[in-house]
């Protein structure tokens, strides 16, 4: 089977703080890592992988060069290869041109079996490239899948993750499904894979080695434009209530019938 | 947007096959035919000697005024509209009126629609779009991408907004993709230009530490998921209709090719989350597992809910059903009590804008105290008992 995995290297928000004088992100020192949901994603693959001889997974991202690193570390948990997409034209894209981006590397790639990618990524939270990959690819798709229950050559069944429950589904390969959290427990690198992923090329190919239209990626092919950001008003500081537990339990009830909230 | 050839025009010369920078012509019986590497780029249009080949151009600077009206995705799921889709209503019903002289029109997908048209119309659609049949009874991605993609083609909508459910968080980067527009995830607020009339779609990013305002200036429809729990619904009218609107419907079996073979229910609680006037939510500072039983003891008390944040979650000590924040829910209930939560701002993304905050924590500097109303520093196996006793 060749499985494909889409990563991204994203900034660890955890651990973004904002200046308090300036009202500005502080992004110094910030490690950047394997976005979370990627990272349950190539473990869905390699598990594949585990159990069916002559599986391939091939992990791809779009970024930076020095995203190349993230796709080191999935070499180095035992995926094959990583391909980079990487090139000043694909800049500034949103949802739709990343996707038609990442798809136009995806049709040059052709012959796969299975995609896996990340249900979003920390910095942007969207959730919307994985679907729109399969949109440009014409494939159906399973999102939100918790749990992989059974799959052959053919077809996978899987639970795709509700907010009141969950929902077993049947579907045919060629196909992508995107992996939240509950999917399974990623593997660390093991220090034979750390040492391997080193000797291994990591293939960047830029706008002109996919099948991609020129006008149809980067900033300007991005429908959506970014009109402004700003850092969120922090709510004005409350009270601050002394005394022992019950002291402090009857202020609050006090207070609050004293504002008719209760 | 499309390369067409013509059969007749073509001679087979394959000047075509040769031009082309993705392999993706293909000699078949002596004509050439495309395949799914085309990326429409034109270079075949060029290179053909016999004017065999054409392209469709898009119309670029597309007319703009030819859409009109605000949509809604009505989700509903076994006959049950989502409540997220009456605060869609409430906020569509403004945009609508701020644009001026368009509808707010709600689009209804399922088997048995019964009378879910009528509690649209109450909550303040003018027109419903209604899709009937028995390959729409549960949510299918390729399904309801075809409809409602159909439907935007056939009577183009100038806004459409979904709830960023797992159903609408599915569907719409589909169907964006499909009528090549933008779409802005997860807004928290939505306003109308009043120098374009286009919309401002306002959303959280890196995890809630920058908030960006977002346009889609050139295409149409301009459309946004909303997080439930964030915008007002609009109080029912009894009585109010409106028109029904069936849109043609072109959808086969094979169409959809997923098969959902079973629907399992698992959390109760969920819904009264976004709902909850109250909400009594647990973190790590309970120190295990069994906290959570005197947090459901207080919001039994105080008629509330049981919420939690992604360290209690993430922890194995209750369902991530009740998780609150950016990657849970957002509530804004009347009354927020934080307990043993510390704060993170992915936390404090999804409840401070709560009417009224109470936090105990043991950590007097705990960011959570920079958005409580009322703070109590202290051990809130200690404090709990007191604020049920209390409460009276």
């Amino acid at each position: 089977m060749k499985i494909l995995v889409c990563v991204k290297q994203v900034p660890n928000t955890n651990e973004v703080k904002i200046n308090p004088k300036t009202g500005t992100l502080i992004r110094d020192g910030v490690e950047s890592i394997l976005n979370p949901d990627d990272d349950n994603a190539l473990e869905a693959a390699l598990r594949i992988k585990d159990a069916k001889e002559g599986t391939t997974v091939t992990v791809i991202s779009m970024g930076p060069p020095q995203a190349a690193e993230v796709l080191r570390e999935c070499l180095a948990k035992g995926a094959d290869d990583g391909i980079l997409l990487s090139s000043r034209a694909f800049g500034g894209a949103d949802t739709w041109a990343t996707s038609n981006t990442i798809a136009g590397a995806i049709k040059k790639i052709g012959g796969y079996d299975l995609i896996f990618a990340g249900r979003q990524a920390i910095d942007g939270d969207t959730a919307q490239v994985g679907p729109q990959i399969a949109e440009r690819l014409g494939i159906p798709q399973v999102t939100y899948v918790e749990e992989v229950l059974k799959w052959d050559d053919k077809t996978l069944t899987v639970k795709r993750q509700l907010e009141d429950g969950y929902e077993i589904i049947e579907i045919p390969m060629p196909c992508l499904l995107t992996a939240v959290k509950e999917l399974n427990i990623p593997r660390y690198m093991s220090v034979k894979g750390i040492y391997e992923a080193y000797e291994k090329e990591i293939t960047v190919w830029n706008e002109h080695d996919i099948l991609v239209k020129l006008d149809e990626i980067g900033i300007n092919a991005s429908p959506t434009k970014v009109f402004r950001s700003f850092t969120p008003e922090p709510k004005g500081k409350g009270m601050l209530i002394e005394g022992t537990p019950k002291e402090a339990a009857g202020k609050v009830v006090e207070e609050l019938k004293k504002k008719h909230i209760l | 947007m499309a390369v067409l050839i013509s059969k007749d025009k073509c001679k087979g010369c394959s000047l075509c096959v040769k031009a082309c920078p993705f392999s993706a012509i293909d000699m078949v019986e002596k004509k050439a035919v495309l395949n799914d590497k085309c990326t429409m780029c034109g270079t075949c249009v060029e290179a053909c000697k016999f004017g065999a080949i054409t392209k469709e151009e898009e119309e670029k600077g597309a007319d703009l005024s030819a859409y009109q009206d605000v949509w809604v995705f009505a989700e509903q799921r076994a006959g049950v509209i989502t409540p997220v889709v009456f605060e869609l209503l409430g906020k569509g019903r403004g945009l609508a009126s701020d644009i001026g002289g368009v509808n707010l029109c709600a689009v209804l997908l399922g088997e048995n629609l019964g009378n879910m048209t009528a509690q649209l119309f109450e909550a303040g659609a003018d027109i419903v779009y209604t899709a009937e049949s028995s390959l729409l009874a549960n949510y299918t991605s390729d399904g309801y991408t075809k409809v409602i993609s159909e439907a935007i083609n056939e009577f183009k909508p100038e806004i459409v907004l979904y709830g960023a459910t797992h159903i609408g968080r599915d569907l719409a980067p589909r169907i964006a993709a499909r009528v090549n527009t933008g779409l802005t995830a997860d807004c928290t607020k939505l306003e109308i230009d009043p120098d374009t009339k286009g919309i401002l779609q306002t959303r959280p990013a890196f995890g809630g530490n920058l908030m960006a305002t977002i346009k889609c200036p050139d295409h149409r429809p301009q459309m946004s998921t909303v997080r439930p729990g964030v915008m007002e619904k609009a109080p029912a009218v009894k009585g109010r209709t409106g028109k029904v609107i069936p849109v043609t419907l072109n959808l086969q079996e094979s169409d959809i090719r997923t098969k959902v073979l079973e629907i399992v229910k698992t959390a109760k609680d969920l819904v009264s989350l976004t709902d909850a006037e109250i909400i009594v939510s647990g973190g790590a500072g309970l120190g295990d597992a069994s906290g959570f039983e005197l947090i459901r003891k207080f919001a039994d008390k105080v008629g509330g809910v049981v919420g939690a944040s992604r360290a209690a979650v993430d922890s194995g000590w209750i369902d991530h059903s009740h998780q609150v924040g950016q990657t849970g829910t957002t509530v804004k209930p009347k009354i927020y009590i934080a307990c043993g939560i510390s704060g993170a701002i992915q936390h404090l993304a999804g409840m401070q804008t709560s009417d009224v905050i109470i936090a105990i924590n043991k950590n007097p500097m705990a960011p959570i105290f920079d958005v409580a109303d009322y703070g109590i520093a202290g051990d809130l196996y200690q404090v709990i008992p007191e604020l049920m006793e209390a409460w009276g």
